[in-house]
């Protein structure tokens, strides 16, 4: 008797699952379906909710579609691991069907997650993770940015180091892919004396022993890429031992935004970093997001969250422009390259490897006319600047 | 490479180990004395980070929040002991390990129900910035009390378990279960008295090293793989062994982070050093245990002759 039992369940497994395929299949033009990957525990949580919390804010202001669309919305915590990543991107792309991919916060998981979306012809939307590799020779006709290149806030740090003089710097950071390019990125604009290169486990929250080397070499200048909870305690550990008097802290514009100010606070003042937007840059898109952001979540948005705002105006403007036909992957594909919208940093341009190609300014820590701590815009140190590895993409 | 680094680095390797010592001394009594292994030691070091955190919120003081959060985390283990872990005394290794190893996943899970992934706890504002400890050598204030509490919780352990009746019994059982039992020595509640100790144990170095780490779902794990490597340098049920595992673990860490770039790149090229240097540096405490295991596989200070 078993054998039959089990055969009669296997087959109306099998009729359940082939009715639920079709009526998937038969409702995916009157819907966005959207895979949102992100990074919700942890110590660097702030990040992926800042993340998500911008993107579902741009959804509510559009009436819950994009590209009038009505949008669904898949949003899964990749808990800082890549591997949990990839099989959240497996889920998204093979069983849930999304059209559009989004929402990686760190590039080693993005890496591990995102040949699941390229293999299926799936866009990619990067909102943050935008590494060297994907932007040079292996640049994917499916992988479109909205954050920076993995380098650039770290070349415009570098910059501002060469013309600020400082003769010698000392450089930390995480010992993965966005970790070593941040580094190239520095030294790429840094003319001065680099005096260490340090890389750290990725996730590391003591730095006892990096301080105590710092202290030692005694750099002009410290630079460090250390994003979400690793820089909130790097900075502290900084202060604690003493060495905010001496060494003049550098970081790329994440490294001080307000996910780190909330968890640091005072100690942050007077702190330089580099970055493509600020809450103070003046135009009518920045402006709006940041009053709705702070009116909808009680706090203010870092710059993750504008690059995240942005994502869901590039797939607003591409849905709209090729109506609505989501279905055609290939044209939604070419409506992403050809987006034109207004982003939270002025008009949006994509490079030939889609990455884009912007502005980056130089902003300091400080109080605003309320006194809260935020960053302020103090000069543009690169004016439409593109990436290094962009002449070895084949694309056009 | 002057003296004054070599001696920050030192406190800094102290600082860790003295520490990672709380957490072996709970653990490696508990592996000694009721030769069970308890994967979810971990859990309880996580269960006192949230337990203080949550505490010094409510009593709006550092010191206080910790110190109630110990007795809060020793009842936490004592229950533990009682409903779920007592039962698996009888039963071999695989078991007590796939057992335990559920109570993780299961403590992980009840723990985010209650307080969510993480909880904010910072050093008091009085101790978050440097102390003069020598002319040009500030050192964080928060980690010399760290230090100050771990030399102090040591002293402590060594005056139970060496000149107490309580501290008699834990050596006896940890050097000859059997024999204890036979004395007649109520062999329930010293378990369940040793496991509460541990529990407390974990709370004071869960709650003291928050500020430096972060108070969050899944911090127990990492950290207890570095207390078992800690117990089998050190030697399993063995006090000393687990101070003098504890320390070698903290200061192997923290030097190895701090000069191996710099020695891999006297001999060879700078790229493979920077490289290979951070790699090498956090595989150095095993290589250690391998030697230890290798040239001593009771550990360095075995509790059993």
């Amino acid at each position: 008797m078993r054998k039959p039992l089990a055969a009669t369940v296997a087959r109306s497994f099998a009729v359940v699952a082939a009715s639920l395929f079709v009526a998937g299949t038969a409702s995916a033009a009157d819907k966005l379906k959207i895979g949102f990957i992100t990074t919700l525990s942890g110590p660097n949580a702030a990040i992926g909710v800042d993340i998500r919390d911008a993107f579902n804010l741009a959804l509510k202001l559009n009436g819950g579609k994009l590209g009038g669309l009505p949008v669904q919305m898949e949003i899964g915590d990749d808990q800082f691991k890549p591997e949990v990543g990839k099989q959240l991107a497996e889920k998204y792309v093979r069983l849930d069907k999304v059209d559009i991919l989004t929402g990686i916060v760190f590039s080693n998981i993005l890496l591990a997650s995102v040949p699941e979306a390229f293999n299926a012809r799936i866009p990619y939307v990067s909102p943050n993770a935008a590494p060297s590799p994907l932007a040079g020779k292996q640049c994917n006709p499916w992988f479109f940015v909205t954050s920076w290149p993995n380098d650039a806030f770290h070349e415009a740090a570098g910059k501002h180091a060469t013309d600020k003089g400082y003769k010698s710097t000392y450089l930390i950071a995480p010992n993965y892919q966005a970790g070593k390019d941040s580094l190239a990125g520095f030294k790429r604009y840094y003319k001065g004396k680099v005096s260490e290169e340090v890389y750290t486990k990725l996730g590391q929250l003591d730095y006892s022993a990096e301080l105590a080397q710092v202290r030692a070499a005694r750099p002009e200048a410290l630079y460090i890429f250390l994003p979400g909870g690793m820089g909130v305690n790097f900075i502290k550990q900084f202060v604690g031992a003493g060495l905010s008097k001496d060494i003049q802290l550098i970081t790329p514009g994440f490294g001080s935004d307000q996910d780190v100010i909330r968890g640091v606070g005072e100690p942050m003042l007077g702190l330089f970093d580099t970055s493509h937007w600020a809450l103070d840059l003046d135009n009518a898109t920045n402006r709006k997001f940041v009053a709705e952001f702070e009116k909808e979540y009680k706090r203010l948005p870092a710059v993750f969250a504008a690059q995240s705002y942005d994502a869901a105006l590039m797939i607003d403007a591409a849905v709209k422009s090729i109506k609505g036909k989501v279905e055609d992957k290939e044209a939604l594909r070419r409506a992403l390259k050809g987006a034109k919208f207004e982003s939270t940093h002025g008009p949006f341009k994509l490079n030939t490897n889609q990455y884009p190609i912007q502005n980056y300014y130089l902003r300091v820590v400080g109080k605003d006319s309320q006194g809260r701590i935020v960053n302020k815009t103090i000069a543009t140190v690169f004016k439409d600047h593109g990436d290094a590895y962009a002449h070895e993409c084949g694309m056009k | 490479m002057s003296l004054t680094l070599i001696l920050e680095q030192s406190l800094n390797g102290l600082q860790f180990g003295l520490m990672l010592f709380l957490l072996a001394a709970g653990l490696t009594l508990v592996f000694g004395i009721m030769d069970m292994i308890n994967l979810a030691h971990g859990s309880l070091y996580m269960v006192g980070a949230f337990l203080a955190a949550t505490l010094v919120q409510a009593t709006g003081s550092f010191t206080l929040g910790v110190l109630l959060s110990i007795p809060a985390t020793a009842v936490v283990g004592m229950l533990l002991e009682i409903s779920v872990l007592r039962t698996l005394y009888a039963r071999d290794h695989l078991s007590q390990v796939l057992a335990t190893f559920a109570l993780i996943l299961i403590i992980n899970e009840v723990v985010r129900m209650i307080w969510g992934s993480d909880m904010p706890l910072s050093a008091p504002a009085a101790l978050s910035g440097p102390v003069q400890l020598l002319p040009g050598m500030p050192y964080s204030a928060y980690r010399l009390l760290i230090i100050g509490v771990g030399l102090a919780v040591a002293v402590l352990l060594y005056f139970v378990v060496a000149k107490t009746r309580i501290g008699m019994l834990v050596r006896a059982g940890a050097s000859n279960r059997e024999m204890a039992l036979a004395m007649g020595v109520d062999i329930k509640k010293l378990f369940t008295l040793v496991f509460g100790f541990g529990a407390g144990l974990c709370a004071i170095a869960g709650a003291l090293l928050a500020p430096i780490f972060a108070v969050q779902v899944g911090m127990g794990e990492n950290i207890l793989i570095l207390a078992f490597v800690v117990i089998v340098i050190g030697g399993i049920g063995s006090i000393r062994g687990a101070l003098v595992g504890s320390i070698l673990v903290g200061m192997v860490d923290t030097m190895g982070r701090a000069f191996m770039p710099a020695i891999l790149r006297e001999v060879l090229t700078p790229a493979f050093a920077s490289a290979a240097g951070p790699a090498l540096a956090s595989i150095l405490i095993y290589v250690l245990m391998a030697g230890v295991l290798f040239w001593r596989p009771q550990g360095l200070f075995p509790a059993r002759g």
